[in-house]
């Protein structure tokens, strides 16, 4: 799986309530969350993001709420990856779960600048930024959450088990 | 291999010997909560995983305390979503506005939690039962649909920063001021992975509601969860709260740990969060002239009988000033009874404070007291980053009760004891005796019947 686009770029300790401040959250329609993403940090961001860009933090990038609705609405917004030094863990689970791809790399959330137009490789977890012609390694994710994210998410992860245990609390067909 | 508490928990729910630091492991929920904001995304995803019950009702705990009572239409909309779901799975533990009280007040009170369990919760500040010896920790709300259907969830086995307290809280300083300094001193993501793990004979001289609060800001530290030992005060509020039979988990005394940051108690003091980071911790009375628009006393960090017993102290027989709006939170229902049995109630009205039914509300600039651009509010609350509590342009200082209560009263922020020289540890925390404090000897007799104080019921 690979990806392309051009970076945005924010410092350190970017907060839920940044990504989508809460008095947006009596929805949770992705469309509409995207429309307000990074509001209160980057009014621009979400009128300027196109499919494929790439959010670039610092350290600890998504601290505060558990708010899946945080994910959610950056990858609604179209980004493809979101790279950071750091991330808070509930963020960490919840881009996992709902299968937006995140790579840690200290080095190259220092490296790259706004607007520089970058290519991912996440199978290798290689960041290559063609505007520096630089290139970085993250850490490819443990085989148990790469699982999850090839089966397209938590959700699709859970429901193939249940259907494979025919436990009596899932339905057998689509829905 | 030895083991912090917060690993032997999670060893046990997995059904393993032993696990190490890292260890990405499977492990069966003894609790699984959702609020009005997460519950209705992890609905759509339950249904989506194709689940068709929960995996046992009694251990689905849903809560509408964000948003509710409803704050407009689409609030209403998410309240419903999760009200029909939980009748249609006839959930147990469904508190419905009246019966309600925010979450992480609510759950320790009516004694859902106890030592060693095992709680996920759609919210970040499922932390705060670490307080009881249970591990606990914020999960997203697809993790609660999956936790919602197979009543197990993955983890990754943390590794342990050990909290050595010493010596005993005097003055007004209490719960808040431990856990603000702490982050303080380690930043927002000190603990980024890592459980905090207190210990120490200081533990024993904090009450089991300034543990819910020291537990609660855990995750302001980036940590995974903030877990206490079990000691008497558990034991007896547990016995308080709940029959239901528990374990104790107690770390190796040779357990390995990342870190160890020490901090003496006594030597703590009331101390406010500047903005926009919990970590920008100064003493009150090194605050400056910081003038204050609003003071919000609530919220799951905050909104229990100890912390309104502290505010009305401040509050009772002084006036808001006029520059000053003050809202006053209880967090539960039962807490907002035993406030009026206790005449704080009385106290916080007549001091010119507006007293809300319990929701989160301005917490999380929800709504019941939304700031305006370039307004300043000191909140009891635990986070004031940008925009949190309202207009991106205003500002949120967090403090502990007898800050937010003294600023209520002089419009700036303060040192308390400038207000009032502290009482009497003890008795301040404690349920007053008929006429304590004088004045209003029968509203006040009616506290011995009342319900146990606030972390007891
Ligand atoms: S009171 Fe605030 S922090 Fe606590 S659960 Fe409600 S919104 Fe979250």
């Amino acid at each position: 799986m690979t990806a392309a686009g051009r970076a945005f770029k924010y410092g350190d300790n970017v907060d839920t309530d940044a990504i989508i401040p809460a008095r947006y959250l009596n929805t949770s329609d992705p469309a509409e969350l995207a429309a307000h993403c990074m509001e209160d940090l980057d009014p621009s961001f979400a009128g300027a993001v196109r499919p494929g860009d790439v959010l670039v933090g610092g350290r600890n990038f998504g601290c505060g709420s558990s708010r899946e609705h945080a994910p959610v609405a950056i990858k609604a917004a179209g980004v493809s990856c979101v790279i950071a030094a750091s991330f808070a863990r509930i963020f960490y689970r919840n881009a996992v779960n709902i299968g937006l791809p995140i790579l840690e790399s200290p080095e190259a959330a220092a490296g790259i600048e706004a607007g520089d137009r970058l290519s991912l490789d996440f199978g290798s977890g290689t960041i290559s930024d063609g505007t520096k012609n630089s290139s970085w390694r993250s850490a490819p994710f443990p085989p148990f959450m790469r699982r999850i994210m090839e089966a397209g998410g938590l959700t699709e992860y859970v429901r193939a088990r249940l259907t494979e245990a025919g436990d009596s609390g899932a339905e057998g067909g689509g829905s | 291999m030895p083991m912090t508490m917060t690993q032997k928990i999670l060893a046990a729910h997995a059904g393993l010997e032993s696990v190490e630091p890292g260890q990405l492991l499977e492990a069966g929920l003894d609790l699984v909560l959702g609020n009005d904001i997460t519950a209705p995304p992890a609905i759509r995803e339950f249904r989506k995983m194709g689940a068709r019950t929960v995996f046992d009702r009694d251990r689905v705990v849903l809560v509408p305390d964000h948003f509710a009572p409803n704050k407009d239409i689409k609030a209403a909309e998410q309240c419903k979503c999760m009200r029909d779901f939980a009748r249609e799975q006839e959930v147990t533990h469904y508190f419905e506005v009246g019966e309600m009280g925010i979450e992480h007040a609510l759950l320790p009170e009516r004694g859902l939690v106890l030592p060693g369990d095992l709680v996920i919760g759609a919210d970040s500040h499922t932390c705060t039962y670490g307080a009881a010896g249970a591990f606990s920790t914020g999960v997203g709300s697809t993790d609660m649909a999956a936790g919602m259907a197979l009543g197990r969830l993955w983890f990754k086995v943390p590794e342990a920063i050990r909290v050595v307290l010493t010596g005993k809280p005097s003055g007004w300083a209490g719960g808040k001021d431990l856990i603000l300094t702490l982050i303080g001193m380690i930043g927002v993501d000190g603990a980024l992975y890592q459980s905090l793990e207190f210990q120490g004979a200081g533990v024993a001289a904090l009450t089991m509601e300034e543990r819910l609060t020291v537990s609660n800001m855990a995750i302001e530290a980036g940590a995974k969860n903030g877990i206490f030992p079990v000691d008497e005060a558990t034991r007896a509020w547990a016995a308080s709260v709940s029959e239901r039979p528990y374990r104790e988990y107690r770390a190796d005394p040779d357990a390995v740990y990342a870190r160890e940051v020490r901090i003496d108690l006594s030597r703590l003091v009331p101390v406010v969060a500047f903005p926009h980071l919990p970590s920008n911790v100064r003493p009150a009375s090194e605050a400056g002239d910081v003038p204050v628009d609003q003071v919000v006393i609530g919220s799951c960090t905050n909104g229990r009988i100890e912390d309104l017993r502290i505010a009305a102290a401040i509050l009772r027989g002084r006036r808001v000033a006029r520059t000053v709006r003050c809202i006053v939170i209880p967090a539960t229902q039962r807490i907002y009874l035993q406030a009026i049995r206790e005449g704080l109630a009385e106290d916080f009205v007549e001091a010119g404070a507006v007293l809300s039914t319990p929701t989160c509300g301005p917490c999380l600039g929800g709504h019941m007291g939304i700031l305006a651009a370039g307004e300043r509010a000191v909140a009891t609350t635990n986070r004031n980053f940008v925009g949190r509590m309202g207009h991106p342009e205003s500002e949120i200082y967090l403090a502990g009760p007898a800050v937010a209560a003294a600023a209520a009263v002089t419009g700036r922020i303060r040192d308390p004891s400038e207000v009032l020289e502290a009482p009497d540890r003890e008795r301040l925390l404690s349920t007053p005796e008929p006429g304590w404090g004088g004045g209003r000897a029968a509203s006040r007799g009616r506290s011995r019947d009342a319900v146990p104080a606030g972390g007891a019921r």
